[in-house]
């Protein structure tokens, strides 16, 4: 059944699911981790592909498994920001008085810088009350460096530590002599371009930066003139942090101008994109990204991610992180003791190591709270691949390794600890 | 050199695609002096029912159903809506046709979802036509301005040597005497107002692949197709033509050369400051031409305004 006969079949059967989940009491004794994202709106579809990703962890690894502390299960509670920084600290209030002390967010650092402060002075104001606040997508570097605190948590390998691993991954390569850097142009275009800049610049004194530059955000109708000045440049490799319809719309226009060298980038896979590029994609994009579907890694890895494909078919592991996420919660509050005592949580999450199910360790850092992992620079292929995006037989598949990246990167974070 | 010729070559096919949204709008607006807001939107219909039609039967069926399509909901959207809405001025009409825009962009959201469609161009023409210094021409946009010359002509030669262009036209400006003599105007108004929208669904199925199919593409392009006819004159077909390619290679150009204003700032004689980063004006030191590029079809529209308020080649008061 393809996409359109089942968004009839869904219109049938909106209305009678929207009457039925008003009448789902909330479970007594569960605990609760608020979901605030964008459930609606142009980025409705990757917030309902964590939610889905976040209730199927929830489900099975922790209350398959008997729960926390003594049997205490998780629920998500779902709450829809739609990516406005406004609208977050709206339901953020909505979900501490309900009592939920767990916050996961992560679409945006917008919306992440937001949620950090509001954190922060609400666990200042109300000791009694405190939240944690799980980040596990906004990669903003400054979060976890001059605007870190105590109580948030970063899951995701922040840009910074992203392009140091892809640049890594670069700089083996002597083929590369040519790089052009094209990106949004808003603060995050900007700052993995600054990046790119840097790193390579230390690593690889000898490449040349053939281009850098900025298009405008969601404005541009046709790439065409872009990828002609790209292959003009004589670039062997172009490094871009795009999303959306500008990284289809950039990468799809390149590849057709007929650049036949590596596309790097931060976000060109799932939501429709992977299916998007199919065939033209092939051997040419690359993801910089924490998590490995493609081979799995292990046999639990590889029944967990079948397991969640056909519990929810139109919807991917685009953010493996979130399981980690999950695990490690339930782990900090087994460690602790108590699911109630925020500080004692967070304690246990602090420094905390963890043996992934993507087969990493992850380490939660204890100087700035930022997970340091083994990042991967990912291919986007149909060979050898297991699990695929978008049901499209194209998926992700891991082609080098950095173990543990970042792992001693400085960070200008002063963390004042309760 | 080599990449000047391909930068028109790329402008030739912008602006013809445009062309064929233009070339629609403008006749409509002509003829029942109301401007369609939800024009753009027939031509996100026409991809999307194109996409839909290419995944069971392939794109070649697409190309010429999705316009049929889209033309038969066009012709009834003027008869049971706006012909309703004409009794009570221009202001309704307006409006009904921006509501209507909206309305198509939801609907579209809900039946496809809001993630881009992998709408692929047809595997005969999946291959670099030509290719200048490493620069590829895809055969699909060679195929893309063959389909918009073709339309300009059919069109061309329709309203100007036939019967039924002959009743269009004079319906254009005397429709009462039109109706005197015998003629279905109404019939008439509403055939253009599905020929007009049958277009911008062709536009839209041949754009579907190139410029991607997802619910932005109607707003995306919906303005500078405004932008389009005014510049080139309300009403004038060959106006259209020429305002579409002036504004094809203006976007293409700009986009292709990373002129800087730095640049142009010294040549007129002012000195760069040494920390561009810290001058109060380092925004318009650092600006390049790409970036201004989106905003550079507005300013050539006041400017037209300006100097030739009926547009390049209009004839009529606006």
């Amino acid at each position: 059944m393809n996409r359109f006969t089942k968004s009839l079949l869904g219109a049938a059967f909106a209305g009678a699911a929207m009457v039925g989940s008003f009448s789902i009491a909330h479970a007594e004794g569960t605990i609760k981790i608020a979901f605030i994202d964008p459930l609606s709106g142009p980025f409705a579809s990757t917030g309902n592909q964590g939610l889905s990703h976040y209730k199927f962890a929830a489900e099975e690894l922790v209350n398959s498994k008997g729960g926390v502390l003594d049997g205490q299960k998780f629920e998500i509670v779902a709450f829809d920001n739609k990516i406005s920084a406004k609208e977050s600290l709206i339901q953020l209030k909505v979900a501490i008085d309900q009592g939920i002390r767990f916050i996961a967010q992560g679409n945006s650092s917008g919306v992440a810088n937001a949620i950090t402060d509001a954190v922060k002075k609400h666990n200042r104001r109300n000791p009694d009350q405190q939240v944690i606040f799980l980040n596990y997508s906004a990669v903003d570097p400054a979060l976890t460096n001059d605007k870190c605190n105590f109580w948030h948590f970063r899951f995701d390998a922040n840009a910074d530590i992203k392009m140091d691993a892809l640049t890594d991954v670069m700089a083996a390569n002597e083929d590369i002599k040519k790089v052009y850097l094209i990106g949004q142009d808003y603060s995050f275009g900007k700052a993995v371009a600054a990046a790119a800049v840097k790193f390579l610049k230390a690593k690889r004194p000898d490449v040349e930066i053939v281009g850098n530059e900025l298009h405008p955000i969601g404005k541009v109708k046709d790439f065409t003139p872009y990828a002609r000045k790209i292959i003009a440049s004589g670039a062997d490799a172009m490094i871009t942090g795009n999303w959306g319809s500008d990284m289809v719309g950039l990468g799809k226009a390149v590849i057709e101008a007929g650049f036949d060298n590596p596309i790097y980038t931060y976000y060109a896979a799932s939501d429709g994109i992977t299916k998007t590029f199919g065939e033209a994609g092939e051997g040419k994009l690359k993801l910089v990204m924490e998590g490995q579907l493609n081979p799995p890694v292990s046999d639990r890895a590889a029944a967990y991610t079948a397991k969640f494909e056909k519990q929810y078919p139109d919807y991917d592991i685009g953010q493996p992180r979130i399981a980690n996420v999950i695990e490690m919660l339930a782990k900090a509050i087994n460690k602790a003791g108590t699911a109630t005592d925020m500080a004692k949580v967070a304690y246990a999450l602090e420094g905390m190591e963890h043996d992934s199910i993507w087969g990493t360790k992850v380490v939660m850092r204890a100087s700035d709270h930022q997970a340091i992992q083994d990042v991967h620079i990912l291919a986007h292929t149909a060979k050898d691949v297991t699990f695929d995006f978008d049901n499209s037989g194209y998926g992700l598949r891991a082609e080098s390794t950095v173990k543990m990246a970042s792992a001693d990167s400085a960070t200008t974070c002063k963390m004042k600890r309760p | 050199m080599s990449l000047f010729i391909v930068n028109i070559l790329d402008g030739l096919v912008t602006g013809l695609l445009l062309f064929m949204l233009c070339s629609g709008l403008t006749l409509i607006f002509s003829m029942m002096g109301v401007l369609n807001f939800a024009h753009a939107s027939f031509y996100m219909l026409g991809a999307y029912f194109g996409y839909q039609i290419s995944t069971y039967v392939g794109f070649w069926p697409g190309l010429i159903l999705a316009p049929i399509i889209v033309g038969f909901i066009g012709a009834a959207v003027e008869r049971y809506g706006l012909r309703r809405v004409h009794k009570f001025g221009h202001v309704p009409e307006l409006i009904f046709t921006f509501g209507l825009a909206l309305l198509i962009e939801e609907v579209v959201q809900y039946f496809w979802g809001k993630s881009q469609m992998a709408f692929e161009a047809p595997g005969v023409l999946k291959f670099a036509a030509f290719s200048i210094a490493g620069n590829a021409f895809p055969a699909y946009k060679v195929f893309m301005i063959f389909i918009a010359m073709g339309v300009f002509l059919v069109l061309l030669y329709i309203l100007t040597k036939t019967r039924i262009g002959m009743i269009i036209q004079a319906a254009l400006s005397y429709p009462e005497t039109v109706q005197n003599l015998g003629h279905n105007v109404p019939m008439i108004f509403m055939g253009v107002f599905g020929v007009g929208t049958a277009m911008a669904a062709i536009a839209g199925v041949i754009a579907g692949p190139v410029l991607g199919t997802f619910p932005g593409m109607a707003v995306l392009l919906g303005s500078i197709v405004f932008v389009t006819i005014v510049i080139g004159g309300l009403g004038s077909l060959w106006g259209a033509l020429v305002a579409s390619l002036l504004i094809g290679w203006l976007q293409t150009f700009a986009a292709a050369y990373n002129l800087r204003m730095a640049d142009l700032l010294v040549a007129i004689g002012l000195t760069e400051p040494v920390d561009v980063a810290q001058s109060m004006l380092s925004d318009l030191w650092t600006l390049t031409l790409p970036q201004v590029g989106p905003i550079l079809p507005y300013l050539l529209m006041i400017i037209v305004l300006v100097i030739r308020p009926n547009g390049l080649l209009g004839k009529r008061e606006t």
